[in-house]
């Protein structure tokens, strides 16, 4: 911790879970899709789904969405922003078992029709932890540069990935693998220290047994 | 440096035994911390300041309301009446609420302001410091390195409990921001780095126990009226620690205190808005009025 911990950070109000925290969900969606969505469809669940409204979190959802940081003052007006940009957008309530009091799924699409779908909590102090993505378990903060790569479930990936990632200078602070089956779709969840090259994923792509692989800078 | 901002005393007396202040340390041993220039830092927290002070003035505008519709306007109230030369308290007092309450009013309204530490007690140090710095003429570079002390308490306070009144109650934030403030008084004020430790004491255990309570679960009510009495806290703590009166506890043995007590308070005086001023009838009613029990004043959907 420092001092900028204590006085800061500048952000728009009222709340750090509920705005700041909301629109960093947003940033990371938006981030996944790598590109301008045409639609959003957000869904809100516990807390942020009975409060959102007194605390701006539709606004700040939407916010990061259309790329705007936390303490950038057009947050205000991000619903009349999204409506000028053409963004058409949907929300409602949505019950998921066992999640986070300030979960949202957030499902974009872009003109070409490519659509992703996180779901992720505002966990505090503007902090974020996403906890699915694409429907698959991905865990990550988007504090760090991530990697997502999905990929067939094969002997020697994870070395095969580890060896392209070691030789581009990354530090790999934590991983994790989950499997939907033996031999089928498996995603791993990368998170790095600060410093590796922009577009990393371009060099894993190329591995056979890799489907996709995506790059998040920290947000 | 060896400085950990484990103990504030240890910190108090490291500033004593280098006869400077507690932000020239801070400042000093922050710059080493982060691995950047004095100058750098200080650009960074002058950053902060203006952004506060931009906050400040905005929130004392005629016509500020919150998103939520329950909340707006009585900073200017207060400015008004201190205009009109009719304060009960003075320019320095009733200038330092109206600010604290001006810029907790901007953050409800979704406006832009510096968590210190948190959103919900943005307006203390802000109200405090902008205040004094009017009233005693002083330049903009005092009170920036104040903010270094500020954030040296804060920093203290932070390795004692977590700053969030989910975790330990109000007291762990608008307490925190006022014994940040205070400290922050004395040395604009030129007090001494122990008046600093004993104005934290002093705001700290006036601060003691103050529960978490929103009505209907947003950051308004009781939270901007909470940012004015902080930073009353904060003025008479710092009253005080200058006229040399100490705390018999010291500030240390106050934060484990102030630990201990928001460990004991049940969940429902912690943010839940399940108990205290948000378990109230009227709340009950403004929490209807704000969210009703359908989506259909959002407006997000419509067209579809």
């Amino acid at each position: 911790m420092n001092v900028f911990d204590i006085i800061g950070p500048v952000m728009i109000g009222p709340s750090s879970s509920h705005t700041a925290g909301a629109v960093r969900l947003g940033l990371v969606a938006r981030q996944l899709l790598g590109g301008e969505p045409v639609e959003a469809s957000i869904g809100l669940c516990g807390s942020f789904a009975r409060t959102y409204k007194g605390h701006g979190t539709d606004r700040a959802l939407v916010a990061g969405i259309l790329g705007l940081r936390q303490d950038d003052e057009r947050l205000r007006g991000s619903l009349e922003l999204a409506a000028q940009r053409g963004l058409k957008l949907s929300l409602r309530e949505v019950e998921l078992e066992d999640a986070h009091p300030n979960t949202a799924v957030i499902e974009l699409t872009d003109a070409k029709g490519k659509s992703v779908r996180l779901e992720g909590a505002s966990i505090g102090g503007g902090n974020v932890r996403i906890s699915r993505v694409n429907g698959l378990p991905a865990v990550f903060t988007g504090e760090r540069p991530t990697l997502l790569v999905l990929h067939r479930d094969e002997p020697g990936v994870i070395a095969a990935v580890a060896d392209r990632l070691s030789r581009q200078g990354a530090n790999i602070c934590s991983f994790q693998l989950a499997r939907l089956q033996r031999g089928g779709l498996a995603v791993m969840t990368i998170e790095m220290d600060a410093g590796v090259p922009e577009r990393m994923d371009e060099g894993l792509s190329t591995l056979p047994q890799v489907l996709s692989c995506t790059y998040l800078a920290p947000i | 440096m060896d400085l950990d901002y484990g103990s504030l005393a240890e910190l108090v007396a490291l500033a004593e035994a280098r006869g400077g202040t507690v932000s020239e340390l801070v400042l000093e041993q922050q710059a080493e911390q982060l691995e950047e220039s004095q100058e750098q830092l200080y650009e960074r927290m002058r950053e902060q300041y203006k952004v506060m002070e931009a906050s400040a003035a905005q929130g004392l505008k005629e016509g500020v309301r919150s998103a939520s519709g329950l909340t707006g306007g009585d900073a200017h109230r207060v400015r008004q009446r201190l205009e009109e030369g009719r304060s009960l308290c003075g320019p320095v007092f009733a200038g330092a609420l109206a600010r604290a309450m001006a810029v907790a009013e901007w953050n409800a309204a979704m406006g832009r302001i510096v968590a210190a530490p948190t959103a919900g007690a943005c307006g203390i140090l802000p109200g405090t410091l902008l205040s004094l710095r009017q009233a005693l003429g002083l330049g903009e570079r005092e009170v920036v390195m104040a903010l270094f002390t500020a954030g040296a308490v804060g920093l203290v306070l932070s390795g004692h409990f977590q700053l969030a009144g989910a975790k330990g109650g109000c007291q762990a934030e608008c307490g925190a921001a006022s014994a940040m403030a205070a400290a922050a008084a004395v040395e604009l004020a030129g007090g001494a780095p122990f008046m600093v430790e004993n104005a934290v004491a002093i705001a700290l255990k006036s601060s003691l126990g103050l529960v978490c309570d929103p009505v209907a679960g947003l950051v308004e009510a009781p939270c901007i009226k909470r940012n004015a009495a902080g930073t009353a806290t904060a003025l008479m703590a710092a009253e005080l620690a200058l006229a040399g009166v100490a705390s018999l506890i010291p500030a240390d043995e106050v934060m484990q205190a102030m630990k201990r007590v928001g460990d004991a308070m049940p969940p429902a005086l912690r943010e839940t808005a399940e108990g205290g001023l948000a378990a109230t009838p009227t709340a009950k009613r403004l929490y209807e009025r704000v969210f009703g029990k359908g989506c259909e004043a959002c407006g997000a959907c419509a067209g579809e």
